[in-house]
């Protein structure tokens, strides 16, 4: 499944956040989203995956999602969004349930999950337990158990610190190794976009548009931390963005 | 002593002062008792010794005396069981409304727009003074008394839950949707849960309200009752009596409370 997104406008109230956004995310790709802080990224997100409407143009689904997928597009959060009351496995099966999936079947995809993430012995755990790096795995083995077509990602890896995200880095490669998906990662971490993303879109400053695409040809599982040409790359990208960057600090000092 | 110490090797040097401390409930059980204990303690000692008149204040071991002869006589049960019946059957009509029509108005912009007007008129009505209007419409028998409890516990209960539902995390709310969640199960699952805490502490005002009501109900019409005893008691200026009555009223107010408290420790304990 594949994703076009066609002259994507949107407004709230009189302030024009996105201005025509047309994107092709192709499958087995992650697209890297990065821009100026209320540039209108997150917005773009919620627009992508149905959560809001947007004021003209259109996101459009090219190809149906393979059969087995639960939630063809699906959220990975910023805050991890997790049910305090309910156990990494309650969380994981929350989102099973509503779609019929029950008893033994849907022990077989929460156990699958949580190994992948390397949660097993957390099963029982409530939120409240778990360091950060450790809840934003719940929240990605969630996601991985709906067998999402699409993940969209809004600075998954921002509340944590250095350490976490590069091991969440390395972990998100290894899944995507091993099952090519397809995401749309928003970040305003330059480092982490060179080393997850196909291709990096590069946004202006609030009304958002599409300032360039700089593509990463090298394979995900060669990047490696401080390579010197994903250094350059990311150099590129801060070239691309610090006019954009600066202006948009000097916009909100004015208002 | 290794405080010292540290002071002395080091010139010039001063551990730093810990103010991390305070704005944290830690549960100290026994001080409730201690407090109760010194009170009674005061009292009996003050009506003994004579600088507090019999008059005014009955004496606590007088009091006991006399609540124990309640006891033996049976007559306790005669009162304390009907009483018990109306504040339960009440309270629970009252409070299953209040959390229903709460949840509602969280829910749905309509209802909110039309309710919450009308909850804010209701509510600062005593509504000891409809008591008369409740005779009407059910009648001078247990209906007019649950009708009033329920209705007094109704509103508080209403405005907790509808505050509560507001409180829940919209990120949660928004991850459900996201997740393709029945409208049904958001509720359940994310909104309800969510809504517990507030809900169960209004619940905790709620039900006070209702004891307070049972003994307005009472002293209207009701042949056996904690109220009716009070107020015979009082009609009697009947010191021991009355405060053996009181008494029983503060004991039932505890027990609810650590009801709740009870029910909070079990449903609640996912809270940091
Ligand atoms: N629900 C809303 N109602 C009104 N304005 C909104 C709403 N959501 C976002 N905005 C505005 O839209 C603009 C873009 O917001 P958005 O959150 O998409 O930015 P962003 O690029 O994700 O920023 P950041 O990097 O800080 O996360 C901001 O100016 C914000 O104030
Ligand atoms: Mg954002």
């Amino acid at each position: 499944m594949e994703l076009q997104l066609d002259n994507l406008c949107h407004a709230y109230n009189d302030v024009t956040v996105l201005d025509r956004i047309s994107l092709r995310i192709a499958s087995g790709k992650i697209v890297c989203i990065v821009g100026p802080s209320g540039c209108g990224k997150s917005t773009l997100l919620r627009l992508v995956g149905g959560l809001e409407r947007a004021s003209s143009g259109a996101v459009l689904q090219m190809g149906e999602p393979p059969a087995d997928s639960i939630n063809p597009l699906t959220y990975i959060f910023q805050d991890f969004a997790l049910l305090p009351w309910r156990t990494v496995g309650g969380n994981v099966s929350l989102v099973l349930e509503d779609h019929g999936i029950q008893g033994e079947r849907a022990e077989a995809i929460i156990s699958d999950v949580l190994k992948r993430t390397k949660l097993t012995d957390f099963r029982k755990a409530l939120p409240k337990q778990l360091s950060g790096g450790m809840k934003q795995r719940v929240a990605i083995a969630r996601a991985l158990a709906v067998k999402p077509a699409i993940l969209l990602m809004d600075e998954p890896l921002s509340a944590l610190d250095s350490q976490t995200r590069e091991l969440l880095i390395d972990d998100l490669i290894a899944l995507w190794v091993r099952e090519q998906f397809t995401a749309i990662y928003v970040t305003h971490n330059l480092n982490e976009a060179v080393r997850l993303g196909h291709s990096i879109v590069v946004m202006s400053r609030r009304p958002g548009q599409v300032r360039a695409i700089v593509d990463i040809d090298k394979p995900l599982q060669q990047r490696q931390l401080g390579d010197a040409d994903l250094e350059l790359k990311q150099k590129e990208l801060w070239d691309l963005m610090r006019e954009e960057a600066l202006a948009a600090d000097q916009e909100l000092i004015r208002v | 002593m290794s405080k010292q110490k540290l002071q002395s090797n080091v010139d010039g040097a001063s551990e730093v002062v810990f103010r991390g401390g305070g704005f944290k409930t830690v549960s100290i059980p026994w001080v409730g008792f201690v407090v109760f204990a010194l009170l009674i303690a005061f009292l009996e000692w003050g009506t003994r010794a004579g600088w507090i008149s019999n008059l005014t204040m009955p004496r606590p071991s007088d009091v006991f005396a006399t609540f124990v002869d309640l006891w033996r006589s049976g007559l306790l049960w005669e009162h304390l069981f009907p009483s018990l019946t109306r504040l339960v059957v009440g309270a629970s009509i009252g409070a299953s409304a209040g959390i229903g029509v709460g949840v509602l108005i969280g829910l749905f912009s309509l209802i909110r727009a039309g309710l919450v007007p009308l909850v804010s008129a209701i509510f600062p009505i005593p509504k000891i003074a409809l008591l008369p209007l409740f005779v009407i419409w059910f009648g001078i028998d247990e209906a007019s008394k649950y009708a009033l409890i329920a209705f007094g516990t109704f509103t508080p209960t209403v405005v907790a839950t509808y505050g509560a539902v507001d409180n829940v995390d919209r990120s949660l709310i928004r991850m459900g949707q996201s997740f393709s969640l029945t409208w049904l199960s958001i509720v359940r699952k994310i909104v309800l849960p969510g809504a517990m805490p507030g809900i169960l502490s209004g619940l905790r005002v709620s039900l006070a309200i209702a004891i307070i009501l049972l003994v307005a109900a009472e002293m209207l019409g009701a042949e056996y009752g904690i109220g009716a005893y009070i107020l015979e008691a009082g009609s009697l200026y009947d010191l021991e009596r009355l405060f053996v009555g009181v008494a029983i009223l503060s004991i039932i107010g505890v027990l609810v409370s650590a009801a709740i408290t009870m029910i909070e420790k079990h449903l609640l304990s996912w809270r940091t």
